[in-house]
């Protein structure tokens, strides 16, 4: 049986069921997800890299594995992969110039474990570069459109793996969260988007951005699709120092029905009221969804959440500028000659990295130089520590938190050209990445922008404490159980293709 | 060297660790082999690998730590350490900065008069080797005007250990001292080959002059390339030379990085304050904080070995050997421990000392075999050391039996017996023989009759060549004096 349009259409849990009970092959299933990316691809351009012919080796792989009786978590499951993480014998470019041609030799712990999972590998997907953007934008190689309004940006840096999802052309997008960059496009392009505790998942096999906050996880169209990506990736790694070894219990096993016993706490320095009158109405009807399944409301307060942005625009480019420092036209492709060798470094670097990154170097660069390193960088990380002494303060009183994911839907392209514009993007998650916690972003409603004719997704986020991914994705699960925002709206871009 | 100026000088070595495994990352630690063949993603620094420390060097370090006295932190750090270099893999080097492993400390070190002395130690860190350039086409080999570089990354990632020394050192016959010292120490402790040959020791001198008296210092210039103790030497010497100089002629020091030009004996100026770096240190997020127990470090002071200085301490103030010859000893660590069991057997050591460093050593010259490797056990000297003791041979039979030892002749008893090789002091079997080298040497005995007393000790060596050594030496002595007052 060919498999249908229909089914692609449906959750990573639903066709990992048809492929583990035989319905369907993964090679079906992969043959006409390639198929619909063929037809999606020019109105969306999710993908850098298409591997078909990895794709099809997968899914024979699979197919084998589960005739000899395996039963895989994501049998057959069409994934698309952030081009920030390795995957061995795949062009890997982060979105970068200077990495255009890079293929990697390994492959990242996190997708490793999604293919030993059963999981089919389509493509390599678009992102900011290095990802450092909200919209995609700052990608060296390419233009991802919102599925939903393909004037419209599909969020970043993951926005290539939230816009594969959203249209279809996977069932699972892994992406990389730094400081919002899985909950924002995740909420731009109507989709779960999940950022595990810092150091659940490895990192191992991540192109490093900002190494103490970077973090991958899911982007899916169900909240059990991102329990079960996050099973089957999450838990230590001898590979990553800095991944807990907490023991991981399976999250897909605990999804819930309703909230009751939960305090659910509304931020008050996190008026929804700043946001305009109907994104207030929806998150105002969002918290009140809330309590109707059960839980109770508190207030919570975050005093120094405020300072969220400008603490992580010194202690990312701080990381950043070192982290990047690799790329110097030594190694990976891209060479521009010079006079000597640093003529060289910094004609390659000139080249091969956009305005985005160099600025963010720059910053970094400053921010650790010295007679700067305390009144920036120390600095920075003292705010930081206030900020998750403050999420501290307020699990006290609530189990979990609730909150905007973004404060507005999908933007046009170049709407936002002001860099700090940019940044206020990631106003609502920038705190969370900061105190390592987990966060998830639930469709929740959509709104009708004053600029545009297609109706825009918008998501809720949900935080709790460390380590708390069972419960976070439990209520989750309830949550979009109970409403169901994502099936009011199909994309524009399902529409196109069909 | 001009008497009025005193040298001031530190040195920072670098230490390559002796463990399995390199510092971040499970490839193969080893010296040498084809270009590029002990690398993995993690040392060639590829996108998205993570270093993961290697538990055995931070213990070494904690060894050489507790070995000099340092104060081993409880809580440390790795930092980055950035700045761009082709054979750097990531154009940072993961170091540590404000929170080394050790901190303080000291190397006692000694000189040719045996005196022992103490250099402090600044701190002592844990961090990780570059890969390895060569560069073709350029006249001195260096970057600048090649036409292609090579780098070779096998080095990339080898566990290196920084060790700084505060500036008490005062010639450059203590720097080598100093660094010998620390060499013999890392040997002993097993953590580093230590070859600078091979790399595995790396050291930079910081020097300065200053007027002697003086308590402030002058400033200072940092030397590297020096790729032998020899180099050090000569470069250090050199330096002080040249500051001394600059600062007689009214001229001023300039502080810069100096490379030592072996070939013309001169240092020649590198790189300026102006240009150094800024390194931009900042832990690494990549590694977790290091926690060292002082349960660990109880367990690693326990476990220490002797170390060269205590055992030199041992030998001169317990032993009373001579420092020259305790430094030969300590040197030649094999040869010590044979002469520690030789001890162990019941040897007084000024006997054994002689023997070993003397007798044994030059059949280990002659042969090319190692004292320790010989025929000669520790239980055979020993033999040959009571025999000598108990007055049943001579002392110059005892180099005859050591020799047949060391060629494979069986126990020294066996010999003694099997060559008729016990001593004679019986004076009615020596008669007859010095009676014979007397008739057979009247002009000697005319001279020695004409007031040349002095030919007596001739005619000893005549009877004990004649005895083949056997002959007790006093007795022959006193038979000989008789015969010829009374002749």
């Amino acid at each position: 049986m060919p498999a249908s349009n229909e089914l692609l259409e449906r959750s990573a849990a639903e066709i990992a069921a048809a492929v583990n009970e035989r319905r369907v092959s993964a090679a079906e299933v992969t043959r006409a997800t390639l198929e619909r990316v063929v037809a999606t691809e020019p109105n969306v351009g999710a993908y850098l890299t298409v591997l078909a012919e990895a794709a099809l080796a997968e899914a024979a792989s699979v197919d084998r594995r589960v005739a000899q009786g395996e039963r895989l978590p994501l049998a057959g499951v069409p994934l698309a992969v952030k081009d920030n993480m390795c995957l061995t014998g795949s062009r890997t470019t982060c979105g970068s110039k200077i990495l255009e041609q890079w293929i990697a030799p390994y492959t990242s712990t996190a997708v490793a474990r999604m293919l030993a999972a059963g999981a089919i590998p389509i493509g390599k997907t678009n992102c900011d570069e290095f990802a450092m953007g909200s919209s995609c934008e700052n990608s060296a190689l390419g233009i991802t459109r919102n599925p939903y309004d393909l004037l419209r940006v599909p969020g970043g840096s993951s926005g290539g793996s939230a816009a594969a999802v959203a249209a279809f052309e996977a069932a699972i997008g892994l992406g990389s969260d730094t400081g919002g960059s899985i909950r924002e496009p995740g909420a731009f392009c109507g989709v779960v988007g999940f950022k595990p505790t810092y150091g659940r998942v490895s990192r191992y096999g991540l192109i490093a951005f900002a190494s103490s906050l970077d973090q991958i996880g899911p982007l899916t169209r169900t909240v059990e699709d991102a329990a079960l990506t996050y099973d089957a990736m999450a838990g230590f790694d001898p590979m990553d120092a800095t991944s807990v070894q907490e023991p991981v219990e399976p999250a897909a096993p605990a999804l819930r029905d309703d909230l009751h016993g939960l305090r659910v706490g509304i931020v008050r320095e996190f008026d929804p009221g700043a946001l305009g009158g109907a994104m207030d109405a929806l998150y105002r009807a969002a918290y009140a969804g809330l309590e109707r399944l059960g839980a109770e409301l508190v207030e919570v307060s975050l005093p120094t959440a405020e300072y969220g942005v400008a603490t992580y625009y010194l202690i990312a480019p701080a990381e950043c500028s070192s982290n990047l420092a690799r790329f110097d036209g030594v190694r990976y492709g891209l060479r521009v000659a010079g006079r000597d060798v640093r003529g060289m470094y910094d004609a390659t670097r000139a080249a091969g990295f956009g305005e985005e990154v160099k600025r963010r170097i720059l910053i970094g660069t400053h921010a650790l130089s010295s007679g700067y390193y305390d009144a920036y960088y120390v600095r920075a990380q003292k705010a930081r520590t206030l900020i998750a002494d403050d999420f501290r303060g307020a699990f006290a009183s609530c189990d979990l938190i609730a909150c905007p994911a973004a404060s507005c839907p999908a933007f046009r392209f170049g709407a936002k050209s002001d860099p700090y514009s940019m940044y206020l993007m990631d106003y609502y998650t920038i705190p969370m990445s900061l105190a390592g916690l987990p966060a998830i972003s639930v469709p929740c409603g959509w709104v009708q922008p004053p600029d545009g004719n297609e109706p825009l997704p918008i998501g809720l986020q949900l935080c709790g404490p460390l380590f708390a991914e069972r419960l976070l994705l439990g209520a989750a699960h309830a949550y979009e159980r109970a409403t169901n925002h994502r099936a009011t709206h199909a994309p524009l871009a399902q529409r196109l293709t069909a | 060297m001009n008497e009025r100026y005193e040298p001031v000088i530190g040195i920072e070595c670098h230490v390559e660790l002796k463990t399995a495994t390199k510092m971040f990352c499970g490839c193969c630690n080893e010296f040498g082999g084809e270009p590029n063949t002990k690398i993995c993603p993690v040392c060639l620094g590829l996108p998205g690998a993570l270093p993961v420390p290697n538990r055995r060097a931070i213990e070494h370090i904690v060894t050489v730590g507790v070995a000099f006295g340092s104060t081993i932190a409880e809580f440390s750090k790795f930092d980055r350490k950035n700045y761009f270099y082709p054979d750097m893999p990531k154009d940072y080097q993961i170091s540590q900065y404000d929170m080394p492993v050790a901190a303080g400390g000291s190397v006692k070190y000694w000189i040719e008069d045996g005196e022992l002395r103490e250099c402090r130690l600044t701190r002592v860190h844990l961090e990780e080797d570059t890969g390895k350039s060569t560069h073709a086409g350029s006249t001195d080999g260096r970057i600048a005007g090649s036409e292609y570089s090579l780098i070779d990354f096998n080095r990339a990632g080898v566990p290196l250990m920084e060790c700084v020394s505060e500036p008490d050192l005062r010639s450059a016959q203590e720097a080598v001292a100093y660094l010998e010292a620390l060499r013999r120490t890392l040997l002993a402790l097993g953590v580093s080959d230590v070859k600078m040959e091979e790399g595995s020791l790396r050291c930079d001198a910081n020097v300065s002059v200053r007027p002697v008296g003086s308590s402030s210092y002058g400033t200072k210039t940092e030397i590297k390339n020096m790729n032998s103790f020899r180099s050090v030497e000569r470069a250090i010497a050199s330096e002080v030379a040249r500051q001394i100089a600059i600062v007689e002629s009214g001229g001023r020091i300039e502080q810069e990085t100096r490379g030592w030009d072996e070939i013309n004996g001169v240092t020649h100026s590198m790189r300026s304050k102006e240009e150094a770096h800024d390194y931009r240190y900042f832990p690494d997020p990549d590694l977790v904080p290091l926690e060292i127990s002082p349960a660990e470090v109880r367990r690693v002071t326990q476990t220490l070995p002797e170390l060269p200085a205590q055992r030199f301490e041992r030998y001169t103030a317990r032993y009373s050997i001579a420092p020259r010859q305790t430094a030969q000893l300590i040197d030649n660590p094999a040869l010590a421990g044979y002469f520690e069991r030789v001890l162990a057997l019941g040897a007084r050591p000024a006997q054994a000392i002689n023997f070993v460093l003397g007798d044994l050593s030059r059949l280990a010259n002659e042969t090319g075999v190692a004292v320790a490797e010989s025929a000669v056990t520790p239980e055979y000297l020993s033999g040959v050391i009571a025999l000598v003791e108990d007055r049943r041979i001579t002392s110059k039979v005892a180099k005859d039996v050591l020799a047949r030892c060391w060629h494979g002749e069986g126990a020294p008893a066996a010999i003694v017996e099997r060559e008729g090789l016990a001593r004679q002091s019986d004076t009615g079997a020596l008669v007859p023989l010095v009676d014979q080298m007397l008739a057979a040497h009247p002009a000697v005995v005319a001279d020695y009759r004409a007031g040349k007393q002095n030919v007596l000790g001739f005619l000893v060596g005549l009877v004990m060549k004649a005895s083949r050594g056997t002959a007790d030496p006093v007795v022959v002595k006193e038979l000989l004096n008789e015969r010829l007052s009374s002749g």
